[in-house]
């Protein structure tokens, strides 16, 4: 009875997500296109699906995997759990101490990349466009290990205490040159990356894992220093995207040498 | 009817791989690295099988709707031929799928919080109240241009690094002069504002544009919107933050 209610009130954000989009699309269509929809019915069902599938996506997020990784989270920044670790010792904790909670940001940032539904739908559309030249399962692990290096870096930031902007401002510089020597083709598509990669699934358990971390180091604030791995999330992809890009063309001129 | 069962089955077997990984770290952590049982198996399993259904039907729903009207709608609007409307159709949408995101609601109320602690503005319920409504109406007006931005340049074949670049330069800029408590939320605040429905549509839409654009390659001048739409919120808060 209780997943029946939750589930009636993630349908009912669903909508409301859905509907100013809806507006928009159908008053544009209607009062300044004015021609019909063509397959409206197909159309309508497929919105139906993507609304129904979100719901259900939510409810069961929300349900089993959100509460148990935000416990988890909270239980791996404790500092008990790290005195632990060091045989009971009292002694102040060196960064170094963290290494669990560097492990999991790299596994909970792969993870819920790979299942984030709207880096999915950007794969099936870049495999299409590019003609299969790039694949929907490279592209999702370039991605993936991209949030996963840049939680697990944001995180051992929280830890020592770094400031944020040295860190984003290198990673800048770094995309620029990149940019430069990457294949012309994957530029647009590595910079989209790093927007898609950060909504339903990552965002909540990344945001509960800084806030947990800053809450637990002594001298952090989780209002200062809580932000930012969601920007290191978005940043970091569009490095690996490109290097997987590189890497793709580098293999292919090494074939290409072979054959000769 | 069989072969539409087999693809469901297919289908709902590609879900359940995507899943796995998320399923395994947490299964690993909670046995092996924490050491505790796992809490109400029965919850954990039940809510597996529903986020599984959930991306098939999502799935299913993005090819047979969300793709197909943003190509179309793209299509009809360069058959058009009307520039004005498609702009201001770019905006409408950027803004108005920002503006009710919850993922921004929740961030906009948590920077009011900051903004109040550091002594910005007036720590009171109205004064915080309406730093996060401006707040969130700065970021959907700050998406909505993105989207105007990123259609412009699709029609007239700006190559994409120079914008990103500029952008990231007046980031770096603005990120000396801007108060360092507000740093933070405008770096976060590019990667919440595009949802999971955006971001298919805007995609759909872009390809679409450079698709029936004559010397436009869809995959050069297709894809881009995004990830202005994660750009130029950070640049807009940060002005926020500057001015309020």
């Amino acid at each position: 009875m209780e997943w029946l209610t939750g589930l009636l009130h993630s349908l009912l954000a669903t909508l409301r997500d859905v509907l100013p989009i809806a507006a928009v699309i159908f008053g544009f269509q209607l009062l300044i296109l004015r021609r019909p929809i063509p397959n409206l019915r197909r159309v309508l069902f497929g919105f139906f699906y993507v609304l129904l599938g979100l719901s259900l996506f939510l409810q069961g997020l929300e349900q089993a995997l959100f509460p148990l990784g935000r416990l988890m989270a909270e239980q791996l920044t404790h500092a008990e759990f790290m005195v632990e670790g060091s045989a009971g010792v009292l002694h102040v904790l060196h960064w170094t101490d963290y290494y669990w909670v560097y492990i999991f940001a790299f596994a909970i940032g792969f993870s819920t990349t790979v299942a984030e539904p709207s880096l999915i739908a950007v794969a099936i559309k870049a495999h299409k466009v590019s003609a299969g030249a790039i694949g929907v399962w490279g592209l999702r692990i370039a991605v993936a290990i991209g949030v996963a290096v840049g939680i697990a870096l944001g995180t051992w930031r929280i830890v020592t205490g770094y400031p944020l902007h040295y860190f984003i401002i290198t990673g800048y510089v770094l995309v620029m040159i990149q940019t430069y020597y990457a294949p012309r083709l994957i530029v647009p598509l590595a910079y989209d990356s790093g927007g898609v990669t950060t909504s339903t699934v990552t965002v909540p358990l990344v945001a509960a894992l800084g806030l947990g971390l800053a809450e637990s180091v002594p001298g952090r604030s989780p209002l200062l220093d809580g932000f930012g791995l969601i920007a290191f999330a978005s940043l970091f992809p569009i490095m690996s995207v490109m290097a997987y890009a590189q890497i793709s063309e580098f293999r292919a001129r090494l074939d290409a040498r072979k054959k000769v | 009817m069989w072969r539409s069962i087999l693809a469901l089955g297919k289908s709902l077997l590609d879900s359940l791989r995507d899943l796995a990984p998320i399923i395994l770290v947490i299964t690993f952590f909670q046995l092996v690295v924490l050491q505790q049982p796992i809490p109400n198996l029965a919850g954990l399993l039940g809510g597996t099988l529903l986020v599984t259904l959930g991306l098939t039907f999502f799935i299913y729903g993005l090819e047979m709707g969300l793709f197909p009207i943003g190509e179309s709608m793209a299509q009809a609007f360069s058959q058009k031929g009307s520039v004005f409307w498609l702009l201001v159709f770019a905006f409408t949408l950027g803004f108005s799928t920002t503006v009710a995101e919850p993922a921004l609601i929740a961030v906009a109320a948590e920077a009011a919080k900051v903004a109040a602690n550091g002594g910005m503005i007036v720590s009171s319920e109205q004064s915080m109240q309406s730093y996060a409504t401006g707040l969130r109406l700065t970021v959907a007006v700050s998406v909505g241009l993105a989207i105007v931005i990123g259609v412009l340049r699709i029609l007239k074949g700006w190559p994409i690094h120079y914008l990103i670049i500029g952008g990231y330069a007046g980031i770096v800029i603005m990120t000396a002069f801007a108060p360092p408590a507000i740093i933070g939320i405008a770096y976060d605040s590019g990667g919440v504002t595009t949802s999971t429905i955006t971001v298919p549509l805007v995609t759909a839409l872009g390809v679409g544009l450079a698709s029936s654009i004559r010397g436009r390659n869809p995959m050069v001048d297709g894809f881009g919107l995004i990830a202005f739409a994660s750009l130029t919120p950070m640049i807009f808060v940060m002005g926020y933050g500057m001015i309020i």
